[in-house]
């Protein structure tokens, strides 16, 4: 007769693998069509630019296009750089150096993503309070060094993987 | 729900409707015994019908001569607007329809707010009514991105960056919607393929909306229950039938306004403009029934506390059945809700003024408080008011105020003066 405590049976070990080889087939299944809509090959061949900045003047800029994305590569002044230099951490939101900004040797260089860190815009440069760039879409106020300084950006504009190629060509990416 | 057994008068069709039932659900479909004391805020449901069949129609005509590709979608726009015969007349319906969708959409909610349709036993109404509400902004959002103007562009950008608000996997989750490294072609391509299948999801969802609706039947302006079916109600045809069509065809005679007189006084010059991800507009609005959430977003100087709050407004209503603590349905005899229901009215209109504003100083000032009010109202005033406020009688059943001349007629009267 049935005994009053439950026992594992055939049919629970059946149950058992049965959902488990289930559910992992769903997965299996499933993982594709979602990850065809991650980046595919062609977005990712366009992952490197070279930029000529041989014909960039101190304190000017030009905006390259790099991933969709705008790209600033600013040839800042000596003041520019002091400046940039001359605040202290703990006034910023993001601390960061503007020496950790720049390549060592080549500080008045300053490359980075046009894209503001609160929701994808492009900043204005020489706006702001701060001389750097500002934000037109939230208010966010950037310095001489791409640092968010006022506004709901919570990080700085990001600095890009680059090098120079030789002394007028850089490569981002 | 009255659920006479309905038998076909032909052969033919009791033949086909004992195989398949259509001509049972056609019978119960127009003799739904309807509250008789409805008012013309009830024929928003109608005409919400009428505004998505008008979307999914021209969408369709829309898509034969649409092309969506980031380097093609802006001329082929124009392609419509110039070439195509009749291109014009139809992109400027499907266009503004969105817009009158959504007017009837606030209308028909804040009627719910009013007479409290989201209560007990229609809670689930309510909730597949939201699920509707969410999906049209997602349509909405992603058809406004497929002209590849500036604005659907830096819209686009905004909005799908709010998820890069989420910490750690934000990040992934922006560049896996995008498809790339911005927004572009893969972006506008999946948003076209998205965009084509919610109108189905919401058609399904209106299915079940008016299913849950045909459980306890409609809620009435008096907010009580149905007492006698003979005496409290009407056939749903013709008696509903014309008045809906009545207010139908009102509704259309605004929306004609906008689609011949000022087809383009809703939407953004700027989007006249083809894509450009190297400059960003200077004044970046959404469409204007997102601009109330738009306000709140900006009224927090965090990110992810300002898309917390801005998702939040919205999700905060599906609990709403739970928060309203009264056991009064219709604000007719709630005499302190009725005032805040008209505060949250002027709030919500606030927040949307604002949001079309730039976010600083007075702006920045009157988007805060009245964010803060919205979450009030539903947070602390909904609860406390049900509990200490002090309704009046309402009628003992919906014949009751029509028909006799009890004290309780003067009030529906007054009711329906104000309507």
């Amino acid at each position: 007769m049935n005994k009053p405590e439950k026992k594992t049976t055939r049919r629970d070990f059946l149950f058992t693998t049965s959902y488990t080889v289930g559910a992992v087939g769903l997965g299996a299944v499933i993982w594709p069509l979602i990850d065809q809509m991650n980046p595919d090959k062609a977005q990712k061949a366009l992952a490197t630019t070279e930029v000529d900045i041989s014909q960039i003047e101190p304190g000017k800029s030009i905006t390259v296009l790099w991933r969709g994305k705008p790209v600033f590569l600013k040839r800042r002044t000596q003041e520019e750089i002091l400046e940039a230099r001359s605040v202290s951490l703990e006034e910023l939101p993001h601390p960061e150096k503007d020496e950790e900004r720049v390549k060592n040797g080549k500080d008045e260089w300053l490359v980075m993503l046009g894209v503001c860190t609160h929701l994808g815009c492009v900043p204005l440069s020489n706006k702001g309070d701060y001389k750097g760039w500002f934000c037109p879409c939230h208010g966010s106020h950037y310095d001489l060094s791409g640092r968010i300084r006022k506004g709901p950006a919570p990080k700085n504009m990001e600095i890009p993987k680059y090098e120079f190629v030789d002394a007028n060509t850089i490569k981002i990416g | 729900m009255s659920e006479q057994e309905y038998v076909p008068k032909s052969k033919a069709g009791k033949w086909f409707n004992d195989r398949l039932p259509l001509l049972s659900l056609a019978s119960h479909l127009t003799d739904y015994p309807t509250p008789k004391n409805l008012n013309y805020w009830w024929t928003f449901g109608g005409i919400l019908t009428f505004c998505l069949l008008t979307q999914i129609i021209t969408g369709i005509v829309l898509a034969m001569h649409y092309v969506a590709h980031a380097d093609l979608a802006f001329a082929s726009v124009e392609h419509i607007m110039r070439d195509v015969n009749y291109g014009w007349l139809i992109r400027y319906i499907h266009s503004n329809g969105a817009s009158m969708f959504f007017l009837a959409v606030y209308i028909h909610i804040f009627r719910s707010l009013f007479y409290g349709s989201y209560k007990s036993p229609r809670e689930i109404i309510w909730i597949i009514g939201l699920m509707i509400y969410l999906l049209m902004m997602a349509a909405a959002f992603m058809g406004y991105v497929l002209p590849w103007g500036q604005m659907s562009f830096w819209g686009a950008t905004v909005i799908t960056n709010l998820f890069s608000a989420i910490p750690l996997i934000g990040d992934s989750i922006t560049t896996w919607l995008w498809g790339a490294y911005s927004v572009d072609n893969p972006t506008l391509t999946r948003f076209f393929s998205l965009h084509y299948l919610i109108p189905f999801l919401i058609l399904g969802l209106v299915v079940l909306h008016i299913w849950a609706l045909h459980v306890p039947g409609n809620n009435n302006p008096v907010g009580i229950d149905i007492k006698k079916p003979s005496k409290d109600t009407v056939p749903f045809h013709p008696y509903i039938t014309i008045k809906d069509a009545f207010a139908l065809l009102l509704f259309m005679i605004i929306f004609a306004g906008f689609v011949f007189f000022a087809p383009n006084v809703l939407g953004h010059s700027d989007n006249y403009i083809q894509a450009n991800p190297m400059v960003t507009p200077a004044h970046i609005v959404p469409e204007w029934y997102l601009l109330p959430f738009y306000a709140i977003l900006r009224s927090v100087p965090d990110k992810l506390g300002g898309v917390i709050l801005m998702f939040g407004a919205i999700f905060i209503l599906f609990v709403l059945p739970w928060l309203d603590t009264s056991k009064v349905r219709s604000a007719v005899f709630r005499p302190i809700y009725r005032q805040f229901f008209w505060i949250l009215v002027i709030d919500v209109l606030v927040l949307g003024y604002v949001g079309a504003m730039p976010a600083e100083g007075i702006y920045l000032v009157l988007a805060r408080v009245g964010t803060i009010y919205y979450f009030l109202h539903f947070i602390v005033v909904l609860p406390v008011v049900g509990y200490l406020e002090k309704t009046e009688p309402v009628p003992l059943s919906i014949s009751d105020p029509v028909l006799s001349g009890s004290a309780d007629y003067s009030m529906a009267k007054k009711d329906n003066e104000k309507i």
